[in-house]
């Protein structure tokens, strides 16, 4: 069905180039009103071109776009008016404290002078604001930018790169905040190479290689698309005896990664097959069923679609 | 056009610079050097009793000048009467090196610093539009240079009639040719230097190559400048006028026309290679 173009936001066939580089190439993307979109893909793949070209920040060479039933080229301000944008790289006055950019992004955004230390208590940032941005550490500007992000409650979110150089204990504090924010109904588009970021967070997620679109779905719906077949983690005492697996009945695949993973036909042969190999003597210390994650599905997707081919050059 | 916009980019980088010392203190010593240090040495030289001959060599140049210029001069003795000559004219055009060296530095960073920064990726996805963004750089430029360029002006009138007007007879500084250089002439030159600057600062690679452009610009807008003031000494309120009209036009012309050399791409970076 095809989407209400006054809601969300539709990307028909964009492209964009920069030179002899196809950033974005015929992408077509919709992201319903409240959702969470995860483009993912390596380096390259375009995620930060359609992340500008959604803000208007970029034109596109072909194809159309609508935020919210707008032009981002004839509506480009109004779009900006409603969108609170991470770039990659936070973008703060380093001089400046921490209160002086939020109080100007305030000032350029109309915010009201009450949402500086709502934003940035929500952050966690909020005893740091008098100090001076420099010497800020990477995860206290990331929450500073994603802050001033929301300092005039926006109804886009886009987040470039959110947890980009961040230690783990404070990218899975941003990831949450992200959750947190996605859960109030704000329409977000997370750009990421990192796949366990996307993980519990999307809604739907994007692969994108070339600047194109290559699948998109809801976690779910991929994994029933791309991983149909199920996977079975199994390790023993004598490892040696499991070699054999990939030849019998039902088994589609085996391949080690600290354990054996093999995929089968259907879960319903894995009790025949676990006592086989038992009464075959294989001393079985692990049989688990794989939950699917997103990094299976990705690399599951990259197997099965190709593998992501890097920017196209025109000649 | 949103003023209260505009004047929100020109305050984030008028803050900035000002709680940099690295920017201001060299700013208050160049304008130190010009409006301060050199008229009160030169003064205190042609006011020494023991002067007597570079009086003279003074005196030989102002009987070289038309009548009108000559009857300009004040000051009954060959010495007050260089002291006023050399305050009044061979300073002005200080007017305008100093302002031009301060608001140059900053202009030309305006664009492309902002985008080695990562700040240009800020504005670009800001609801500010690039008219508002480029008013405000502009200002902001503008601003330290001139205000450097008044306070200088205020401490060199006083340093002027300290030295040379016990000999002249009266506080006679600023004169109506100083207050139309301050006041009508120097604001324009000012802008349309800045409106070259900031348009070139949207287009090149780095700050490096934005200081060395602005380099380019600001010396011939400095020598004109100075072949400009030297008018004043013929009919210091015509010609004040005069260049100062045709100064105005062009900056108008400069800063309506140099907005469209910025637009987000630009900021973004990429859109220099253009």
């Amino acid at each position: 069905m095809t989407p209400k173009m006054t809601e969300g936001i539709h990307l028909r066939g964009v492209s964009r180039s920069f030179g002899k580089i196809r950033a974005v190439s015929d992408l077509t993307i919709d992201v319903p009103n409240g959702s969470v979109a995860v483009l993912l893909g390596p380096n390259g793949a375009g995620k930060t071109t359609t992340v500008r070209l959604i803000t208007g920040s970029l034109r596109a060479d072909a194809g159309t776009i609508q935020v919210h039933g707008l032009d981002p080229i004839a509506d480009g301000d109004a779009i900006r008016q409603r969108c609170g944008v991470v770039p990659p790289k936070p973008a703060l006055y380093d001089r400046l404290t921490g209160r002086n950019n939020l109080e100007y992004s305030a000032m350029i955004w109309d915010a009201p002078p009450e949402a500086i230390d709502e934003a940035a208590a929500r952050f966690g940032i909020d005893h740091a604001l008098h100090l001076k941005v420099a010497g800020y550490s990477t995860g206290m500007r990331t929450r500073l930018a994603l802050a001033r992000a929301v300092l005039h409650d926006p109804d886009i979110l886009l987040l470039d790169e959110p947890t980009a150089g961040l230690d783990p204990e404070s990218a899975r504090a941003v990831l949450d905040l992200i959750r947190e924010l996605a859960g109030s109904g704000r329409t977000v588009i997370m750009a990421t190479h990192l796949l366990h970021e996307a993980e519990g967070i999307a809604d739907q997620v994007i692969l994108m290689g070339a600047g194109n679109a290559r699948a998109a779905g809801h976690p779910l719906e991929l994994a029933a698309r791309y991983m149909k077949d199920p996977v079975v983690i199994i390790d023993a005492e004598n490892r040696d005896r499991l070699k054999d697996l990939d030849t019998r009945e039902g088994v589609v695949s085996t391949s080690w990664n600290g354990a054996l993973h093999v995929t089968i036909e259907s879960l319903e042969i894995l009790p025949d097959m676990v006592a086989s190999l038992v009464t075959d003597g294989v001393r079985l210390t692990r049989i688990e069923p794989m939950a699917a994650t997103l990094e299976h599905l990705y690399f599951e997707m990259q197997r099965q679609l190709g593998e992501i081919p890097p920017p196209q050059v025109t000649k | 056009m949103r003023w209260s916009k505009v004047w929100t980019v020109a305050r984030i980088d008028l803050h900035r610079l000002f709680i940099s010392k690295d920017y201001w203190v060299p700013m208050v010593i160049l304008g130190g050097i010009f409006f301060v240090f050199i008229p009160w040495v030169l003064l205190g030289v042609v006011t020494r009793p023991q002067s007597l001959q570079i009086v003279q060599q003074i005196g030989e140049v102002l009987t070289s000048l038309p009548g009108a210029a000559s009857d300009v001069v004040q000051g009954e003795t060959p010495q007050a009467r260089a002291a006023y000559s050399l305050a009044v004219f061979l300073l002005a055009p200080v007017a305008i090196v100093v302002p031009l060296t301060i608001s140059s530095a900053v202009g030309a960073q305006a664009i492309v610093g902002e985008r080695e920064r990562g700040i240009g990726e800020f504005l670009a996805h800001s609801p500010l539009q690039i008219k508002e963004i480029y008013a405000g750089k502009l200002l902001a430029s503008a601003i330290p240079g001139y205000a450097a360029t008044l306070v200088g002006f205020t401490l060199y009138s006083f340093i002027v009639n300290l030295r040379a007007g016990p000999l002249v007879g009266h506080w006679f500084f600023p004169t109506t040719g100083w207050w139309l250089l301050i006041l009508w002439v120097v604001p324009p030159f000012l802008l349309v230097a800045l409106s070259i600057i900031v348009r070139l600062s949207a287009r090149v690679q780095s700050t490096a190559a934005a200081q060395q452009a602005a380099s380019l610009i600001s010396l011939p807008i400095i020598m004109a400048s100075y072949v400009a003031s030297s008018g004043f000494v013929l009919d210091p309120t015509l010609a004040a006028l005069i260049v100062g009209s045709g100064a105005w036009i062009l900056a108008i012309w400069g800063v309506m026309s140099g907005a469209k050399a910025i637009n987000r791409e630009r900021l973004l970076g990429v859109g220099t290679e253009a």
